[in-house]
């Protein structure tokens, strides 16, 4: 531990240098995405719609995060805590939606 | 020390160099600390003097002292006040800022200048939500309920908001020098199964920071947008939904709860060991209960809202899962007791208040089982008993702790012994005042008395000023330690390095450390709390 905090030290963040087209890459993927974002808003396809811009959203995200962020290239302890920041994102995401999800499944008349 | 040229007070973090500059400029986590301990005690008389408002205005059932919209105000500022700017920065910003690095064996926290700048945002918070308190205050409670707060108040929410939102970053800062700092900086041969429990109870309560904290900035931004520029997020004739807010507060605000008691509980596990002269009893369980509280924690939230109208099916699972929470609580408790089991105790303060803390806390605790249920919380939900929950959760429980802990590690913060009489004293008044003010509510409230009103039914008068009563007490055994902590820098006696003869490397090092800590990095080869295998010395100090 001690040995590779004074190595951090030195040498500033951990370096990992990506080849240039591997960002040109990425960035093409990226748009490709938006525009696809774009085209499928102008298609109604009903509540479909919001799941497609998310899932879209998602991909796009995790690109950025894992290449351009360079998590892909990070130690462990850095991606479990990006992955701790997603699992609590599901957490909050999840546990609403009991709420939502089931609040109409009241049999009291009225409710 | 063989000649008399040589006896030159030892350089420390105190004396190494002088003048304001050198404090508001310092990276020390040492000189943090304590820019933070002064802040926050400021807060906390702050706070504590709009409580004592609120106690007066409850000593006659008439609404008589202040106006209605008055009161609304000073519970809103009490709350806003100790739970954001005291109890939430108090164990891990004071106490765990001054201890941590100590205790791994490290020269500083991982970002020395994060550190300092969280201490600024702190400020920048607290001078915006006081500057909204002082020009016209707020009154929506500290919960900011929409759409009360976004639509129909007329206070000055925005400010107090973006002073929490300020607030919030120098929470998440704290949280993230804490995480790294115990993960890449403990000395060689301090393991995790090594740390002492004020470490991991730390560790566990900064995850909920980093976590937690960014979900209420946003929300209470949310709010601000809102009331400024009329976007629909919360309020349903904007076509926002109400219990939104309610969900994502208390994601965090919960949580919440856990960031403030878990540093506390971590001070009493030292103590107690100390105290005991013992090693800690299911040290693994104590420390993975801090991290299932943490987890726990976060899936309990809706407890807050059985009576808001959200799905009966929802409520059934958070019940449930309220109810989880107990075990690791549990858990702490049956263990600090073990440990006292067949221990050599000595009653000083600091072991006083942690007795008290144990009591309190699992009042406090067993309390929250009734809330959980979903039956008899309909009947108290929003009546004084809750109020009596929580207060035995955070001022029984958390300042408890917290005063435990500054008693402790007084000596190693400033070199100065306290004086033990004294400060007894104030432990027995503040928990006999505590319990007084605080007992009678639980009466009150499951009599149906409701919170946040000025005015009562006479009926209910003889409970009231008893807890204004026992308020009083209370204020009196908060202002000794003020003023016999001032005295001791002053007159209190040298403590040497070790006063309580604890383990822990924070003792191996002079009182008051020095700014590096550590003349050199200490090599760990025992297990926390080895006070079987130590020289059995009497604690001699204050007897």
């Amino acid at each position: 531990m001690a040995e590779r905090a004074e190595h951090n030290e030195e040498t500033g963040s951990v370096g990992h240098i990506a080849p240039a087209k591997l960002y040109v890459a990425i960035w093409a993927v990226l748009m490709v995405l938006t525009l696809t974002t774009v085209l499928v808003s102008m298609v109604d396809i009903g509540p479909m719609n919001i799941v497609v811009a998310l899932v879209i959203a998602t991909i796009k995200g995790t690109l950025v995060v894992l290449f351009f962020m360079h998590l892909r290239y990070s130690p462990k302890l850095t991606m479990a805590t990006v992955i701790a920041a997603v699992f609590w994102l599901f957490l909050l995401l999840s546990l609403t939606m009991t709420d939502y999800l089931t609040r109409a499944w009241s049999t009291y008349p009225g409710h | 020390m063989a000649t008399a040229v040589q006896i030159v007070e030892r350089e420390n973090y105190l004396n190494s160099n002088y003048g304001i500059k050198s404090w508001l400029l310092t990276t020390d986590h040492k000189r943090i600390a304590v820019l933070y301990l002064i802040s926050i005690t400021a807060m906390f008389w702050l706070g504590g003097f709009f409580a004592m408002m609120i106690r007066l205005e409850l000593l006659t059932p008439a609404g008589d002292l202040v106006s209605s919209d008055t009161y609304n105000k000073l519970f809103t500022m009490h709350g806003i006040i100790m739970v954001f700017f005291f109890l939430i920065p108090s164990v891990p910003a004071v106490l765990g800022n001054f201890l941590v690095p100590l205790m791994v064996g490290a020269k500083d926290l991982a970002f020395p200048r994060v550190n300092l700048l969280s201490w600024y945002l702190y400020m920048a918070g607290a001078i915006t939500a006081l500057t909204a308190m002082v020009t016209g205050g707020v009154d929506t409670g500290w919960t900011f309920y929409t759409p009360f707060s976004t639509t129909y108040s007329n206070t000055h929410v925005i400010g107090a908001a973006i002073g929490i939102f300020i607030a919030g970053f120098s929470s998440i800062l704290t949280g993230l020098n804490f995480i790294v700092t115990i993960h890449r900086m403990r000395a060689p041969g301090m393991t995790w199964r090594r740390l002492p429990l004020f470490c991991w109870s730390n560790y566990a309560a900064a995850v909920i920071m980093v976590l937690g904290t960014p979900v209420i900035a946003i929300t209470l931004l949310l709010v601000a947008l809102e009331r400024a520029f009329n976007i629909g997020v919360f309020n349903p004739q904007l076509g926002g939904d109400p219990l939104l807010f309610q969900h994502l507060f208390w994601f965090y605000s919960h949580p919440a709860v856990y960031i403030m008691i878990l540093p506390g509980m971590g001070v009493i596990s030292e103590i107690v060991c100390c105290f005991s002269r013992k090693r800690a009893f299911g040290y693994e369980f104590i420390a993975l209960a801090s991290i299932a509280i943490a987890v726990l924690g976060f899936l309990v939230w809706a407890h807050h809202m059985f009576v808001a109208g959200i799905s009966v099916y929802a409520a059934l699972v958070f019940s449930l899962l309220s109810y989880l929470v107990a075990i690791p609580s549990a858990v702490k408790v049956f263990n600090w007791t073990a440990t006292m089991y067949k221990g050599s105790i000595s009653y000083n303060t600091p072991m006083l208040y942690a007795f008290g803390f144990i009591g309190l806390f699992t009042v406090g605790g067993l309390t929250g089982i009734f809330l959980s249920s979903l039956g008899l919380d309909v009947h108290v939900h929003d009546t004084y008993f809750v109020i009596a929950h929580f207060h035995y959760v955070m001022v029984g429980g958390m300042v408890m702790a917290y005063m435990a802990g500054l008693h402790f590690w007084w000596p190693k913060i400033t070199g100065k012994m306290y004086p033990e009489a004294w400060a007894k004293l104030s432990a027995l008044l503040v928990f006999v005042g505590f319990n007084t003010t605080f007992f009678p509510l639980f009466i009150l409230g499951y009599m149906g008395s409701p919170r946040r009103y000025h005015a009562y039914p006479p009926e209910f008068q003889v409970l009231n000023v008893l807890s204004t009563a026992g308020a009083s007490i209370l204020a009196v055994g908060y202002v000794l330690p003020m003023i016999y902590f001032v005295w001791s820098l002053r007159y209190g006696a040298d403590a040497g390095p070790n006063p309580w003869n604890a383990t822990g490397l924070e003792w191996m090092t002079s009182s008051p450390p020095p700014t590096h800590n550590f003349d050199e990095t200490p090599v760990v080869t025992w297990e926390a709390y080895d006070y079987e295998h130590q020289p059995q010395e009497e604690i001699t100090v204050g007897h």
